[in-house]
């Protein structure tokens, strides 16, 4: 546990820093996704920064909306870069919001902009168990198995690292290319990441020491979790079984699996959006000659990732 | 690339929602496991370790002595800049809630501060509430502090309902820790 960092006479919050490391490892792996797939990395960069900057400022609104007689004593409050002073669901809310907003706006298809922004998610997940490993937060139950680990008076599941392991598994699978053929289809990378978190919180949980219980012990996280791994399984089924709904015609998803057929279908979908085209072999026409530049430059960003190339 | 077939998903689906069904159920927990709170550790959710220090008149205050009320455990000293920055919040929400059940605990870590200094500083914000010596340190271990001003909010059956590590901590954040405190176990 190391919840603060001393670098001379500052104190640094070790939580923090481990959260802000992997947004910036999640945003630059989600780059990469991006480049490999032929989506804008602007537009991406835009999307997750609107996103930020709405859940930032709605997290502090919602908060002093919610506790107007306290901020009304002391405005100034208002202002405070305390992070206690955060609504955490209407910071996300706001967040979400403003995302949608901007893909709205931007014209981004929304489930291939979940799977880009898939691997950030993956990264994230990494980075908030490791935090909580740095400040105790999420400590497992108490247990006498050999590597268990001390921790607020007693030997307990080492529950964070668990997590941790869990979340670069996922991580790992979802963004390796020998997976690239079941995750290539609209919704799919990301449904599949959302039904492996869940899955791994349905298991990971029953190890924990601070749940939150509902009636004869049941555990609350575990519930939820339940949940969001059935409306996954769910919507992955629609996926798999309609992998053209975004406009994608199915031929093109069977043609083959290599960046010309991410890139064609990437075009394919954004002129049926913007143009209106009236026939699907027009747009595959005009995807065609792009394909071989988009390739080469899919194997130079491949290079650079060492999880391709494990 | 695998066909996909929607009989297999459906039997592969079903079974995964079962397994974890039972999951659910096997890892309930035991009606004993939620001990939390009555282990001492310097964690929300567990109970406030208990010590006893003396104050800038000799009176001794004990934590334990203070169940029932609502208590901001303070660790600070004179030379730290944020400590001293939300003395005056500290002092302005002690005065409006001390008659409700409200108690704040300024531990000086005086084993790293100079006590002429901290009680110079307290008389010029003309601050009201005990300051407590830690003169060894052992309460400041005890509380597991790596820096400075950290926060104990304490509910009044003793439990840490939040540790606020940093600061100045702002008005606003004090009055709704405190309104939460006073409110619980009402």
């Amino acid at each position: 546990m190391l919840p603060v960092l001393n670098v001379g006479p500052l104190a640094l919050q070790t939580p923090g820093l481990i959260l802000l490391l992997g947004l910036w490892l999640g945003l630059t792996a989600a780059e990469k996704q991006a480049a490999r797939t032929g989506f804008d990395t602007n537009r991406l960069y835009n999307l997750v920064f609107a996103a930020l900057i709405a859940g930032v400022a709605g997290g502090r609104l919602f908060y002093a909306a919610r506790y107007s007689d306290a901020f009304i004593s002391s405005p100034g409050s208002l202002l405070s870069l305390n992070p206690g002073l955060f609504d955490a669901a209407g910071g996300l809310a706001a967040a979400v919001i403003a995302g949608l907003i901007y893909m709205n706006r931007a014209r981004l298809p929304g489930w291939r902009t979940l799977d880009v922004l898939t691997p950030l998610f993956a990264v994230l997940g990494i980075a908030i168990a490791l935090a909580n490993l740095a400040s105790g937060a999420g400590f497992g139950a108490p247990t006498n198995l050999p590597w268990a680990i001390e921790l607020w008076s007693a030997n307990r599941h080492p529950s964070q690292i668990y997590d941790a392991l869990a979340a670069l598994v996922i991580f790992i699978v979802i963004i390796h290319p020998r997976t690239a053929g079941w995750l290539q289809r609209p919704g799919v990378r990301f449904l599949s990441f959302a039904a492996l978190s869940a899955a791994a919180r349905l298991f990971l949980e029953a190890f924990r020491g601070d749940s939150v219980l509902v009636s004869n012990g049941i555990r609350s996280a575990q519930l939820a979790a339940w949940l969001v791994l059935a409306v996954a399984i769910w919507a992955l089924y629609r996926q798999m079984a309609e992998p053209a709904e975004e406009g994608a015609p199915s031929a093109m998803v069977k043609a083959g699996n290599d960046a010309a057929q991410e890139a064609a279908e990437e075009a394919v979908q954004e002129a049926a959006e913007e143009a209106a085209q009236d026939s699907v072999e027009e747009a595959l026409q005009e995807a065609a000659p792009a394909a071989p530049e988009t390739s080469d430059s899919r194997l130079e960003e491949g290079d650079t990732i060492p999880v391709d190339d494990g | 690339m695998n066909q996909f077939n929607p009989t297999r998903w459906k039997l592969f689906s079903i079974s995964i929602l079962l397994v974890g069904a039972l999951w659910i159920w096997a890892s309930a927990a035991a009606p004993d496991a939620v001990t939390a709170g009555q282990i001492p550790a310097p964690r929300k959710g567990f109970l406030a370790p208990d010590f006893a220090l003396t104050d800038q008149n000799g009176s001794e205050y004990r934590l334990s002595d203070l169940r029932g009320q609502a208590v901001l455990v303070n660790m600070w000293a004179s030379w730290c800049t944020p400590c001293r920055a939300e003395m005056p919040a500290m002092q302005t929400v002690y005065q409006e809630y001390h008659e409700r059940g409200f108690e704040i605990l300024a531990v000086n870590t005086t084993f790293q501060d100079d006590p002429n200094s901290a009680l110079s500083f307290a008389n010029e914000l003309g601050l009201t509430f005990p300051l407590l010596w830690d003169i060894d340190g052992s309460t400041s271990s005890l509380y597991q502090i790596r820096a400075m001003p950290t926060s104990f909010f304490v509910k009044r059956d003793g439990t840490i309902d939040e540790v606020v590590i940093g600061g100045p901590m702002a008005e606003a954040l004090l009055r709704v820790r405190i309104e939460r405190l006073l409110e619980d176990g009402r």
